[in-house]
């Protein structure tokens, strides 16, 4: 009986070693205790199985349940959190859950966003995407402050990492790499207290500490990715 | 006792929309109120003098619309949708088994990312580069045609989530026709998408939360008209 309930929940995750969209969902299977097969795809040669479960946009994340794919990290998180009832993801009141997914959205528009863009720029452009970031770090902050203190760590409340969590978590093992190959702050410890204490937290939780990466393997990789940017908007 | 708990019955339910009447993301959200036949106050914002309540309610962005329910404040038109359509559980918008909700969600997303994007573009930019992002809505429309295969509404039966989301549709072929700029959505290029237009723009509720028609081509002509030269 329970190898046949095991059989049916065949989930195939296709990813890349370095991205924080595939990293999230993983961290979103491990929350939930799902067994998964991750497969490795390779970004100059992407597997029939990538382009056919994701025509519209030939990436990863993407996630194949019993055969079906889902794509987009939080249109993932979501399903998990759906088709999986056990540890909740997402608060259960609907305005409760409205409010973690306007966050979710802010942090992917604002900050994961304007962080990409500033990685792949360099001068005026670039000055003008890290001060629109900076704002959106300010802005975060406040709802850190106002939510976050020593009895609650995480954005999920009394039930611990929750879906902003995992939306923001890949701040703590990409902050770093990014300051370093772009040449600009994500982070100002001083200023954003209270997202500094929170990704020290983060990256304690037993789930999430195996998952992180060396920062110089990531950094090697993202210069090559940056300066092939730069290379391309040059010769335009 | 009965007109006690009757009263306690329409206290509970206070619902407030704050948006303006040419925006597709406010329009959304009347839809959806009006599909599950609740009750709302509309308050018409001035986006060049937005009212204390807006700022109060939605600090961060200060935009519409903005559910407000018993007091309590939904912003992000999407955010909202999920919100009422939780809430409000009779005559779904979305889609009740996980996997169909993520196939919803993931088109709902391409709309906001893509299309809305494309659409603000088009009509500002001239010449070449509007004919480029013209052929870049193009393609993206036959991408969300693609998706529709034989459905009445992209939700099946009824309309549902997506169709909602879709509206940008209808608001970028008034704008079309306000501008005189080249036709996007024509029936020999997009039959199918052209007859599920028809069919939008037919239903009983979304013609409701469709802005004034004479109204709306003056608001694109007073807005964009100095900036097209697509001729």
């Amino acid at each position: 009986m329970a190898s046949a309930a095991m059989q049916e929940e065949q989930v195939k995750l296709l990813g890349f070693w370095f991205s924080p969209f595939v990293r999230r969902v993983e961290w979103a299977l491990k929350f939930k205790g799902i067994e998964y097969e991750y497969v490795e795809e390779d970004l100059t040669n992407k597997s029939s199985l990538l382009l056919t479960s994701n025509p519209v946009h030939k990436t990863v994340p993407v996630l194949l349940h019993n055969g079906n794919p889902i794509v987009e990290s939080l249109v993932i998180i979501e399903y998990i959190d759906e088709n999986w009832k056990q540890n909740p993801i997402l608060p259960q009141d609907p305005h409760e859950r409205a409010k973690a997914r306007f966050w979710a959205n802010f942090i992917e528009q604002k900050i994961t966003e304007a962080a990409r863009t500033a990685l792949l720029t360099q001068g005026e452009q670039q000055e003008k995407v890290v001060k629109e970031l900076k704002e959106a770090m300010e802005v975060l902050e406040g709802e850190a402050a106002a939510k976050l203190n020593d009895k609650t760590l995480f954005f999920g409340g009394k039930n611990g990492l929750g879906y902003v969590d995992i939306v923001l978590g890949w701040i703590c093992n990409w902050a770093e790499v990014i300051e370093e190959v772009g040449g600009f702050k994500v982070l100002d410890p001083q200023k954003q207290p209270h997202i500094h204490k929170w990704m020290a937290n983060f990256v304690e939780e037993p789930l999430i500490k195996p998952t992180l990466l060396p920062k110089e393997k990531m950094v090697v990789y993202f210069q090559m990715v940056r300066q092939a940017y730069l290379g391309l908007a040059a010769k335009k | 006792m009965a007109a006690i708990s009757l009263q306690t019955a329409t206290m509970a339910e206070e619902v407030k929309l704050f948006g303006t009447w040419a925006s597709p993301f406010s329009r959304r959200i009347e839809v959806a109120l009006k599909l599950k036949g609740v009750q709302f106050e509309y308050i018409e914002e001035n986006l060049s003098n937005k009212s204390p309540a807006l700022l109060e309610y939605n600090p961060v962005h200060k935009k519409i619309p903005v559910l407000v329910h018993n007091g309590k404040p939904v912003a992000e038109s999407l955010v909202i949708l999920e919100y009422i359509d939780e809430t409000w559980k009779h005559n779904p918008i979305l889609p009740t088994d996980p996997y169909e909700k993520a196939i919803a969600r993931f088109w709902a997303k391409y709309i906001d990312d893509k299309l809305w994007p494309a659409a603000t573009k088009v009509l500002v930019s001239k010449g070449e580069e509007q004919k480029g992002v013209t052929e870049e809505i193009q393609e993206q429309l036959k991408t969300l045609e693609s998706e529709l295969k034989g459905k009445k509404f992209f939700g099946g039966e009824s309309l549902g989530f997506v169709d909602i989301a879709a509206n940008i549709i209808v608001f970028l072929l008034v704008a079309q026709e306000a501008l005189g700029l080249m036709e996007i959505l024509t029936e020999e290029q997009f039959p199918v998408l052209h007859e599920w237009y028809q069919r939008l723009v037919d239903d009983a509720v979304f013609k409701e939360c469709v802005p004034p028609r004479e109204r709306h081509l003056g608001f694109f002509k007073v807005r964009f008209g100095s900036s097209t030269a697509s001729k």
